[in-house]
């Protein structure tokens, strides 16, 4: 799996590129969730533009809307639309590549934006699924901070009410949002324990940004029956970079001509440790 | 006196079209009951999905179950559904484009006495405000059903509000003409036009009675479709009068009034008066003392369109 380790530090450079293009972006958020997409996208979900209109392909939603940049990364690389478009068009007046996800775009199944909105959404999808006695699967991932809406809870509730065992939640638990530290924000240190206590399969990722263990992950819920699940990716906001890792202050920058040079070195660095 | 709700009519068309339409879905949040849904709660389980009290995750799912191919008409209070759920209505089902037909119930004041947290005055400025949000107020069961109808034949978004009460009858099984989006007319007449949509339209119509006793011609205008607005037919209506009057169940900010006088206002300049409730909690009541007390029954109309031709 080097191929898509190596991958991510890629299509990170390419947000990166986006945001510096766009003069804004969720640069923090992109790079915690990278690895989280790129898992779905090349291994776990069956979506691609030669099936994005099959009834049967699998669906994703992106609730952390606001880290469309990463999502128009991974879109690219699977061929729904181009880099280059994007990183050229990315923001600007008239785009079609706006700040969050968009339907009208190839590949993207809802717009979002506002937080709290894909699991319930997810959970239509799924029980879409079952009524039709199909056997897709939907995914939908949400940021940490996105937790404090309580509409993810009532989505929570409804999954595991309707044993949507072809659903799976994604946590981007990278600790961060923009006030701060989420335990300061609004505490949910025990989040294995409510989602277990509202009937889900928990499974807990301890290095979010480690695309073999995300796989895995995704394996295993895949084999779990009778309730949702939810993968705790434990991420780090920022990662690939020293400029940026772990600091709140990076949840929407663009980076000076002095920061680009470096996060595209440690980019570089990074993906050469991995050969 | 007619028995049947509208609510009761839209249950019934759905009963008959899931019969050959399996992709039709029904959600409710914990109101099965109060949408007299639960009939085809219990003979379709399989076309019915329960939220519990949980409105955001009933337009959600509907917004997710339509993405993948399904019919879903989502009904709830019409007070919860237009606010508690207004983000999702506006995000996941207009925005998104996903083919939802929310159900209002218990729209307007229908809920009486129970207060202006159960009321509903503000759904349709609120609904109307959200691009690619189609809003329909159908005048009696007749109506309410060949709206239903039509909406199974498109896939866009549409919110459609109905009262909890039997209303009188202003079409017959017979005879209810309909065009989509376009405004019935009830009444032809050169003085004045009763402009109305929802359970405002039979008062309007027997308005239009009162005034030709006193020798006073009236147009009246069933306008359903509050958005898409029937332009050509307000623009009709008013050039050939001297005065409109709009009447609806509503704040007067931001509805049926404040569209049409908008119409009239840039197409063919006349004195338009809206009718609405007031920009306050309603007084206590059930819905027929309510509408008396504010003037909006067939006496207070009647009223209103000769103050307006003076």
């Amino acid at each position: 799996m080097v191929d898509l380790k190596a991958m991510s530090y890629d299509l990170r450079k390419n947000v990166v590129d986006m945001i510096i293009e766009g003069k804004g972006g969720h640069i923090g958020g992109d790079m915690s969730v990278m690895e989280i997409l790129v898992a779905l996208y090349f291994d776990a979900m069956n979506v691609g533009p030669e099936n994005q209109d099959d009834p049967g392909r699998d669906r994703f939603v992106m609730s952390k809307g606001h880290c469309v940049e990463a999502l128009y990364a991974v879109l690219a690389a699977k061929g729904f639309f181009s880099i280059e478009e994007v990183i050229a068009n990315f923001s600007k007046f008239g785009s079609k590549y706006i700040g969050h996800p968009n339907n009208k775009l190839p590949g993207i199944e809802m717009n979002s934006g506002s937080l709290g909105h894909g699991l319930p959404v997810a959970v239509g999808m799924a029980l879409a699924g079952k009524m039709d006695a199909k056997d897709y699967r939907v995914y939908t991932v949400m940021g940490d901070g996105e937790l404090a809406e309580g509409s993810v809870w009532e989505g929570a509730m409804a999954a595991s009410h309707y044993k949507l065992d072809n659903l799976c939640a994604v946590v981007d638990r990278n600790r961060l949002q923009i006030s701060g530290n989420t335990e300061d924000v609004m505490a949910h240190d025990d989040l294995h324990e409510r989602f277990k206590s509202f009937g889900w399969n928990v499974i807990d990722v301890d290095d979010g940004n480690d695309v073999d263990q995300l796989i895995a992950a995704f394996a295993e819920a895949k084999t779990v029956k009778g309730k949702p699940t939810v993968v705790i990716a434990n991420t780090r906001k920022g990662c690939g970079s020293s400029v940026m890792e772990n600091k709140a202050a990076w949840h929407h920058k663009v980076p000076t001509a002095e920061e680009y040079e470096q996060i595209v070195k440690d980019f570089a660095d990074r993906k050469g440790a991995l050969s | 006196m007619n028995k049947i709700p509208n609510r009761q009519a839209i249950c019934e068309v759905l009963m008959e079209k899931v019969k050959t339409d399996h992709d039709i879905v029904v959600l409710c949040s914990d109101s099965r009951g109060s949408a007299s849904l639960a009939p085809f709660a219990k003979e379709y389980p399989d076309h019915f999905i329960e939220t519990g009290i949980a409105e955001q995750n009933l337009v959600g799912i509907s917004a997710g179950l339509a993405k993948c191919g399904k019919k879903p008409f989502a009904a709830s209070p019409a007070c919860f559904l237009s606010t508690r759920s207004y983000e999702q209505c506006k995000v996941d089902v207009a925005y998104s484009n996903t083919n939802v037909t929310l159900i209002g119930i218990s729209g307007g004041v229908s809920y009486g006495a129970l207060g202006m947290s159960h009321h509903s005055a503000q759904d349709i400025a609120a609904m109307c405000a959200i691009p690619n949000m189609r809003v329909y107020l159908p005048s009696d069961r007749f109506q309410t059903a060949k709206l239903i109808e039509a909406l199974l034949q498109d896939e866009k978004p549409a919110y459609v509000r109905v009262g909890r009460n039997p209303v009188e009858d202003i079409y017959t099984e017979e005879s209810c003409p309909f065009e989509m989006d376009k405004a019935t007319v009830l009444r032809e007449g050169d003085d004045v036009a009763l402009i109305a949509c929802g359970e405002m339209v039979r008062p309007a119509y027997e308005a239009a009675a009162l005034l030709e006793e006193k020798g006073i011609r009236a147009t009246v205008l069933d306008m359903y479709c509050v958005k898409p607005l029937d332009k050509d037919a307000v623009v009709e209506a008013a050039g050939r009068v001297k005065a409109v009057v709009t009447v609806e169940e509503h704040a007067p900010y931001g509805g049926l009034g404040g569209m049409v006088s908008q119409v009239v206002g840039a197409n063919c300049p006349k004195k338009v008066v809206n009718l609405a409730l007031p920009d306050a909690p309603v007084i206590t009541g059930t819905s027929k003392e309510v509408f008396d007390y504010y003037g909006l029954n067939a006496q207070g109309i009647a009223k209103a369109a000769e103050d307006a031709l003076k």
